[in-house]
């Protein structure tokens, strides 16, 4: 049960095909695979088309330099020495890693609030629910627009607050090295929804009678947590920390619309995606897409990574 | 020194221009009245459409047989879809253009030259000089912004520092805006506020007012290492520093106009595109608009939008009819009436400036007597994004300005040097 989440997230497996015709039993075999073929090729020709195609593309544009209006000139590696030398690249690449540490954060206090939400004869249960996803499925602008005004360093209510137990706060969105921090609970408040669902539902295919015999033996709640629900958790838990951590690479909506293209700390706290988008503004798409390439190899690296790393700490019943 | 030249450049252009429009016998288009075409007009304001729709119907009934399809795309998408359209050869046909997009498209050739039949005396020569390239014109000024000094009386009285005065200068300036600081620190009013965006509001302006320049008239140069330039950049550097301003920090939490609006700043630089919003703002009785203050001499950026028509547009006599009608006086007047745009055309600004109950016409006479070209070149977008990410460090007194000026005109040239290769 709970490494079926783990399953559902790839990409939706394609309807049954359909039984075939009655009558042509001798030719049942074959005619069952064209079938099949027929039915999952709309699939294939959608991923080759929006998915392989593109990353094809941009490979090769990460080779060329661009002209205004569409005419590209092989530069060969070019671009990549350039990104490397890049200061700000490094930079970016550095915010992105802290960004998404600071993400990975949230994952223990979604584990937590899933077992608090899963408690038997919870009171109100679905109600907070709701109001635990609501983020997740809010448009990231109208959020952005309402942190943008808690966060305001001169009429903000955040800083209110603050005044009335005497401290005087920072403007939250535009000052270095606070920005990247308020960026990322922003980012935890709303993944929390999303995490939230999952670790449920993991939470709900542990076997209720192992933690009746764990009371039977007199374990506390917090004992009965730490050693029956996170062990058991462990898959869904790596299957957030692997979302959460390719959501943190691709970082954007969220530092575009709380920081805007004005902000004096933007320069510093961009990430590796806002750093692409500048780019592609000022129409250097070959440099642009060098950047998604990194990206692209970040992204796969930290995978990797995480997948090598899982044998040592999931446990699959 | 720039102002003889620019004036002498406006004499003789004028001159010849009617010598032209003359020998042609009128304005008065010898196209086809009759022709039967279907062309694509794009532009990006949607509040603008009422008027627009005005203006293709008087158009159909000088041309019936030419329909004119409207094609509405936000600002924001507007030049990237453009710039698709353009490498595909789909343009649309007739279309507006702006300062820091227009030379890209006209040395690339996607412009067709505006025709003879529209005469450029009738525009602020500014406009036209933004709108020209390698000395051939090919966008009709449609609308025009400058900039001055909205200033709200209530907080002036309630500080007691008189009334900004035309031919003030920097110094004056920065007293009121620092003793208004001073006066209402309690209330957490500023004596000014400076929008930092794209530098038309305020930088692009005291550079120039201290006699230097954003980047050299023939576009190859940066101007951004001249001491008059740095005098320029410190000037709004100075303001922040001593709090006579908000800082960087708070301009990006809070806009600027939203600081005006809400009565926290006693003065406010920016152009007539504001004025839409502040007649409708609750401190409408208490705002009144002073010309920039002055250092070397009195300067502000004129921008405008244009319209031009695309070479490739497959009906090009039909786009280029609909664009001379564009650039006629009825249009203009179609435009102002429907308040929308402080229209180029000379003499039909009337009703803008009746539009609100303080004094639009600082705007006018600093079109006509102290306005320059908005800095552009053929990649502006390129060194755009360099002042945006060099700047904010000198304006917040991070770095010297100095230093980040150097560093922005090298960048700059370099930038420079590649799009002219």
């Amino acid at each position: 049960m709970t490494s079926s989440a783990v399953r559902e997230v790839g990409v939706a497996a394609p309807a049954a095909a359909p039984a075939p015709p009655a009558g042509r039993g001798r030719r049942r075999g074959r005619s069952d695979l064209g079938w099949a073929l027929v039915f999952v090729l709309p699939l294939f020709v959608g991923i080759a088309l929006f998915y392989l195609w593109p990353i094809v593309r941009n490979l090769w544009f990460s080779f060329t330099e661009w002209g205004p209006f569409g005419d590209s000139e092989w530069v060969g590696l070019d671009n990549y020495i350039e990104l490397a030398g890049d200061a700000t690249m490094g930079r970016a690449i550095l915010n992105t890693l802290g960004y998404t540490a600071m993400l990975l954060c949230g994952v223990p206090l979604a584990i937590y609030f899933a077992s608090l939400l899963n408690r038997p004869g919870l009171r109100f249960a679905n109600l907070f629910r709701t109001a635990f996803f609501l983020p997740y499925v809010a448009m990231p602008a109208a959020i952005s627009m309402v942190w943008r005004i808690i966060y305001n360093g001169d009429f903000g209510i955040l800083n209110y607050a603050l005044s009335l137990i005497g401290i005087d706060g920072p403007a939250w969105l535009s000052t270095e090295g606070v920005a990247l921090v308020a960026v990322a609970l922003v980012g935890i408040w709303i993944s929390l929804g999303f995490n939230l669902i999952i670790l449920s539902a993991g939470m709900k295919g542990i076997p209720v009678e192992l933690y009746e015999a764990a009371s039977l033996d007199g374990a506390t709640r917090w004992k009965q947590f730490t050693t029956i629900t996170v062990p058991l958790l462990t898959p869904s838990i790596f299957f957030v920390s692997v979302m959460t951590v390719i959501a943190g690479f691709q970082v954007f909506d969220l530092l575009y619309a709380l920081m805007g293209t004005q902000n004096p700390a933007i320069d510093k706290t961009q990430s590796v995606v806002y750093y692409f988008f500048t780019n592609i503004k000022t129409g250097d798409n070959g440099y642009a897409a060098a950047i998604g390439v990194v990206i692209l190899l970040l992204v796969g690296i930290f995978t990797v990574l995480q997948f090598r790393l899982q044998k040592k700490w999931v446990t699959y019943v | 020194m720039r102002r003889t030249a620019l004036l002498a450049g406006v004499a003789a252009t004028a001159l010849l221009l009617t010598a032209c429009s003359s020998s042609d016998g009128g304005s008065a288009s010898t196209a086809d009245k009759d022709m039967t075409a279907e062309i694509n007009y794009a532009f990006w304001d949607a509040t603008q459409e009422a008027a627009i729709d005005t203006i293709i119907e008087e158009f159909n009934e000088e041309y019936p047989n030419i329909t004119v399809k409207k094609d509405v795309t936000p600002y924001s998408e507007f030049f990237g879809k453009l710039q698709t359209q353009a490498s595909s050869d789909t343009l649309p046909d007739v279309f507006w253009m702006n300062g820091p997009n227009f030379q890209l498209y006209a040395s690339n050739d996607k412009l067709e030259p505006v025709t003879d039949a529209v005469d450029p005396a009738n525009y602020p020569q500014a406009l036209n000089d933004l709108y020209s390239f390698d000395g051939t014109q090919y966008g009709v000024p449609k609308d025009y912004d400058t900039v001055a000094v909205f200033y709200n009386k209530a907080l002036f009285d309630q500080a007691g520092v008189e009334y900004p005065t035309e031919g003030w200068t920097w110094d004056e300036f920065h007293e009121k805006a620092k003793a208004i600081s001073d006066a209402l620190k309690a209330d957490g009013v500023y004596g000014t506020v400076n929008g930092l965006s794209g530098g038309q509001e305020v930088y692009y302006n005291t550079i120039l007012q201290a006699g230097g320049e954003v980047i050299s008239a023939d576009s190859t140069t940066s101007g951004y290492d001249s001491p008059e330039a740095i005098e320029g950049l410190q000037f709004v550097a100075d303001l922040i520093a001593d709090g006579s301003a908000p800082t960087l920090q708070q301009l990006s939490d809070t806009p600027q106009n939203v600081w005006f609006v809400n009565g926290k700043s006693a003065m406010f630089w920016s152009g007539t595109w504001s004025n839409a919003e502040l007649r409708e703002s609750a401190i409408v009785d208490d705002i009144e608009v002073a010309p920039l203050p002055k250092d070397e001499q009195e300067a502000t950026v004129i921008h405008g939008l244009a319209n031009v028509v695309a070479k490739s547009s497959k009906n090009k006599a039909a786009a280029q009819a609909f664009q001379e009608f564009l650039a006629s006086e009825r249009a203009a007047v179609i435009q102002a009436e429907a308040g929308a745009a402080l229209p180029a055309y000379t003499g039909t600004q009337t009703a803008f400036v009746e539009s609100a109950p303080y004094n639009l016409q600082v705007f006018l006479d600093e079109a006509e007597n102290s306005s320059f070209p908005y800095p552009v070149s053929k990649n502006t977008a390129a060194w755009n994004q360099l002042e945006n990410e060099l700047l904010p460090a000198a304006f917040s007194g991070e770095r010297p300005v100095a230093d980040v000026a150097k560093e922005l005109a090298e960048k700059m040239n370099e930038a420079l040097a590649e799009e002219n290769e």
